[in-house]
């Protein structure tokens, strides 16, 4: 029996002696927040602190504790049978439940599933759940190594060969080997700049790996990017929007990981990354069109300066954000077309990667 | 109109249609010189004096016979109130029977029959045939009846409508016939008239009285009716015996929840401070007593010698002057000195209330709730006249929760049935804020809820707006009791609602959590690997954590 196993059973028991001694049986859950995680410079990631949420027996929480429980009990199934589930299906399993227990939307599995993986420290894959988000997609200077899944033989991938197309990240990406010369990773937020950069081979001109991360980095893409940075020992450079969501969410994601799944974060995030832009003082430079910034961004700065130990940790982060706040605007990484079309490749990437010592942390 | 000379000149005697006077009359109009008008001589020849009797056959509404239905409950409540009085006076547990016989259409014989001491034969004729004829006018001693108006008003009107006699039939003891009297009342000179008289060898009775009156009246049942005003004098007087027979047939039965009399009220002799000037006048003159000091001290209630002289002294008269010879400006004097003298307050041990514990187990008879809460003020002084205040609340169970509360008011255990709003009982529980108890209530108006509110206002005097005695006038005094009362009830019955609440909110979680028990024994069952057994036993634990949980 393999020790997660082993751990899912020692937690039910320990629920079911604790009402057999008529105590009120308890779930103890590491709390999923910004405000349980500490950031060590040296680890380089988002560790999860020692805050916990108490799921004890009583009216507001008998419904998500049963979840929980019914959710454990599937978990152990999948295991047991080698089998797997999306967190979509998960919830289509519990729509099979009766009515009381049933969840509304599948945000509310998707949490109890979070939950629950919080709980045994593991991987949710490890759980024999897995997500349905899709991963990034990659172009470049890359051969990757897979397996055929009836033969068993190995594929080699060569991800300068998809032509205006791309390779994309697997949900699972720890079988996979790379080879590859490429000088750096350009981890790239949306997929239209990601196309402008293929269609016009940028990946030759630069020698590099182009991956399309597509907003938030899911935590495939984040394996992925990850395991490049590891094994080929190459620099990564994010370029995203110059906005609060850009720097808070995505590359701050990117380079320490999630409050939200902080126990995976050790394996899911990218230390050795850094910030090519655009940066507050590249719309000065570039004379970027720009946004003003509505409320939301306004408070995602505010919380990021008050609740966001990554941010704390730079003076150079806090610097550049109350800068964007001060100036009340921001710009989108597409907004160099305002110049020329390929402004961004004849100009302001190559211009950036001369000095990439100045990129922000 | 002139000046009038009349007792009464509040009368419409002379009213519309009489020649104005002209010429010489003191307050005359002049309006022409023709000597067509009235004259002093001529007006002096019509002014007479007026019955009390005709005054009332002509405003028959402030007795409380203004229409059909209100007449016949009117008829039968003083009849009803005079056998309680009486019985209780002489001690006996009354046994009273009431009956409702239709005669023709719009007419109807009510005999209202007690088990009382019976009327001496002398008295019969005055006391059904004269108007403001009564042993309690006089006296301050708490009783139903006061003024010695209700049950001669019910012969006259029953004679006022249908032109027969009222039909009387009492008798004192056992070793004596009983003597039947048919009476009219003469009403130019509120005499009585015997129209037949009788000795009853054979009546089935030892001891009793009983009336039959033949009146124009309307039976209906319902708020207002004789049933309802049945049903609230049994709750009042826990110690009556009712027997009711409405036209339609029914027999009513109200049984006794108390077997024994209310104790006694005692007669008091008013206090100084509730007396007004021209009483104090009259009493001075009427007194036999031969000083100040000793009209003083024997006439009322609370007066010591050394008060007595302390009156005379602010007065500036001598303690032993002749009573009857204070002139006018005197006692005006005197009566400034007394009110300006403190005194005790009047005794109020003469007050007989119903009794919490009565109160409760004669409602709970009467109403199936929930709830049940009352409570006696102790007694209070309005206007120099000794009152008490009692109020008994029900709460839910087969009470109307839809629309105001149901109000009772009783005044002397006499239930109120008309006038509800002008009653200052109504106002009294009106401003009380109920929502203070978890009851709802809009601004200025009665509470809605199943709530069932009695309110009694005992006294020796109670002052009510109207001589049919239906509403309590606004005496601050008494409001003040009341809304103490209600909120004493009022809080209880807030607690009980709270702790209804409470119990319904925890019974709601129990069976919200009982609901996932078996979930969690059996996803708990499905990863230990348990047998059926134990995750039985899992299950029941729970459950029954569950049930001896408080929440």
């Amino acid at each position: 029996m393999s020790g997660l196993l082993k751990q899912i059973e020692k937690e039910a028991k320990a629920i079911r002696d604790k009402i057999l001694k008529r105590q009120k049986p308890s779930m103890r859950f590491p709390l999923r927040n910004l405000s349980n995680v500490k950031f060590d410079p040296r680890a380089g990631f988002f560790e999860m602190g020692r805050k916990t949420k108490e799921r004890t027996l009583a009216v507001s929480t008998v419904k998500t504790f049963a979840q929980s429980l019914k959710m454990i009990a599937l978990s152990k199934n999948l295991i047991e049978t080698d089998d797997i589930a999306t967190k979509r299906e998960a919830y289509y399993v519990a729509k099979g439940w009766s009515d009381e227990i049933r969840f509304g939307e599948q945000t509310e599995s998707d949490t109890v599933l979070d939950d629950v993986e919080a709980l045994f420290r593991v991987n949710r894959e490890q759980l024999g759940f897995v997500p349905e988000e899709k991963g990034g997609e990659v172009a470049g200077q890359l051969t990757v190594y897979d397996e055929d899944r009836d033969s068993g033989e190995e594929l080699a991938i060569d991800c300068t060969r998809f032509g205006s197309g791309a390779y994309s990240i697997p949900i699972s990406v720890e079988h996979l080997r790379f080879e590859s010369d490429a000088k750096f990773v350009l981890a790239i937020e949306t997929a239209g700049m990601f196309q402008r950069l293929v269609k016009h081979s940028y990946w030759r001109t630069a020698n590099c790996i182009l991956v399309s991360m597509g907003g938030v980095p899911t935590r495939a893409t984040r394996r992925f990017i990850r395991r490049l940075s590891d094994e080929l020992e190459i620099p990564v450079y994010a370029f995203v929007d110059c906005d609060p969501y850009g720097i808070c969410n995505i590359y701050r994601t990117l380079k320490v990981g999630s409050g939200n799944a902080a126990h995976i974060n050790e394996f899911f995030c990218v230390p050795k990354a850094h910030f090519l832009g655009v940066t507050p003082d590249d719309i000065d430079e570039y004379g970027l069109p720009t946004h003003k910034m509505t409320d939301v961004d306004i408070k995602r700065i505010d919380d990021a300066l008050k609740n966001d130990p990554f941010v704390q940790h730079y003076k150079k982060w806090q610097e550049a954000l109350l800068k964007l706040k001060k100036a009340g605007y921001r710009a989108e990484q597409q907004a160099f077309a305002v110049h020329d079309l390929n402004h961004v490749i004849d100009t302001y990437l190559p211009a950036k990667l001369e000095n990439a010592k100045a990129f922000l942390p | 109109m002139s000046e009038k000379n009349a007792q009464m000149d509040l009368l419409s005697t002379a009213g519309p249609g009489k020649s104005p006077d002209s010429g010489n009359g003191r307050i005359a109009i002049k309006r022409s010189g023709k000597n067509d008008r009235a004259t002093a001589q001529s007006m002096a020849s019509r002014q007479r004096d007026i019955s009390i009797s005709e005054f009332f056959s002509r405003n028959r509404h402030l007795l409380g016979f203004d229409n059909p239905r209100r007449a016949l409950l009117t008829g039968i409540k003083e009849a009803v109130d005079n056998s309680l009085d009486a019985c209780e006076e002489a001690g006996i547990l009354p046994e009273i029977e009431v009956g409702i016989e239709s005669v023709s259409n719009d007419r109807y014989l009510i005999r209202i029959r007690d088990n009382g001491p019976g009327i001496v034969k002398s008295q019969i004729p005055n006391i059904f045939g004269k108007l403001l004829y009564g042993s309690k006018f006089h006296r301050l001693k708490m009783s139903r009846g006061q003024q010695g108006i209700g049950i001669s008003a019910a012969s006259m009107y029953g004679q006022l409508t249908t032109g027969k006699p009222t039909r009387i039939l009492s008798r004192t003891s056992a070793r004596r016939p009983a003597h039947m009297y048919e009476i009219q009342i003469n009403t130019t000179k509120n005499k009585p008239e015997i129209v037949r008289e009788e000795d009853v060898e054979d009546w089935e009775h030892v001891q009793g009285t009983q009336v039959e009156i033949e009146m124009e009246a309307r039976y209906l049942r319902g708020r207002q009716s004789v049933d309802e005003y049945l049903r609230q004098t049994a709750l009042a007087n826990p110690h009556l015996y009712l027997i009711y027979t409405p036209p339609d047939g029914r027999r009513e039965e109200y049984e006794r929840s108390a077997d024994e009399l209310p104790p006694e009220p005692k007669e008091v002799k008013p206090h100084p401070h509730g007396i007004e000037l021209g009483v104090l006048m009259k009493m001075l003159h009427a007194t036999p007593h031969r000083t100040l000091q000793g009209f003083l001290t024997q006439e009322f209630s609370r007066v010591s010698v050394r008060m007595a002289k302390e009156i005379c002294e602010k007065a500036d008269l001598r303690a032993n002057s002749r009573p009857k010879s204070i002139a006018r400006e005197e006692s005006d004097r005197l009566f400034k000195a007394i009110n300006k003298t403190k005194l005790m307050k009047p005794p109020t041990d003469c007050i007989v209330p119903i009794g919490e514990e009565l109160l409760l187990s004669s409602l709970r008879q009467s109403v199936d709730a929930d709830f049940f809460t009352s409570t006696t003020r102790p007694p209070a002084v309005y206007r120099g006249n000794p009152f008490q205040v009692e109020v008994a609340l029900a709460y839910g169970g087969d009470v109307d929760p839809d629309g105001a509360i149901s109000l009772m008011r009783f005044a002397n255990r006499v239930p109120l049935l008309y006038q509800q709003s002008a009653c200052s009982i109504t106002r009294s529980a009106i401003d009380v804020d109920w929502r203070n108890y978890r009851v709802s209530q809009s601004n200025g108006s009665m509470p809605t809820g199943p709530l069932v509110l009695i309110v009694h206002v005992a006294s020796v005097w109670v002052p009510f707006t109207s001589e049919s005695k239906e509403a309590v006038a606004h005496y601050p005094e008494i409001m003040k009791e009341i809304r103490l009362a209600v909120q004493e009830c009022g809080r209880r019955v807030g607690e009980q609602i709270s702790r209804q609440r409470r119990a319904a909110e925890a019974e709601r979680k129990k069976s919200y959590i009982s609901q996932y028990i078996g979930h969690i024994a059996k996803a708990l069952q499905e990863i230990t690997g348990d047998s059926d057994k134990k995750k039985q036993k899992v299950e029941e634990t729970l459950q029954s954590m569950l049930e001896r949980s408080r929440s």
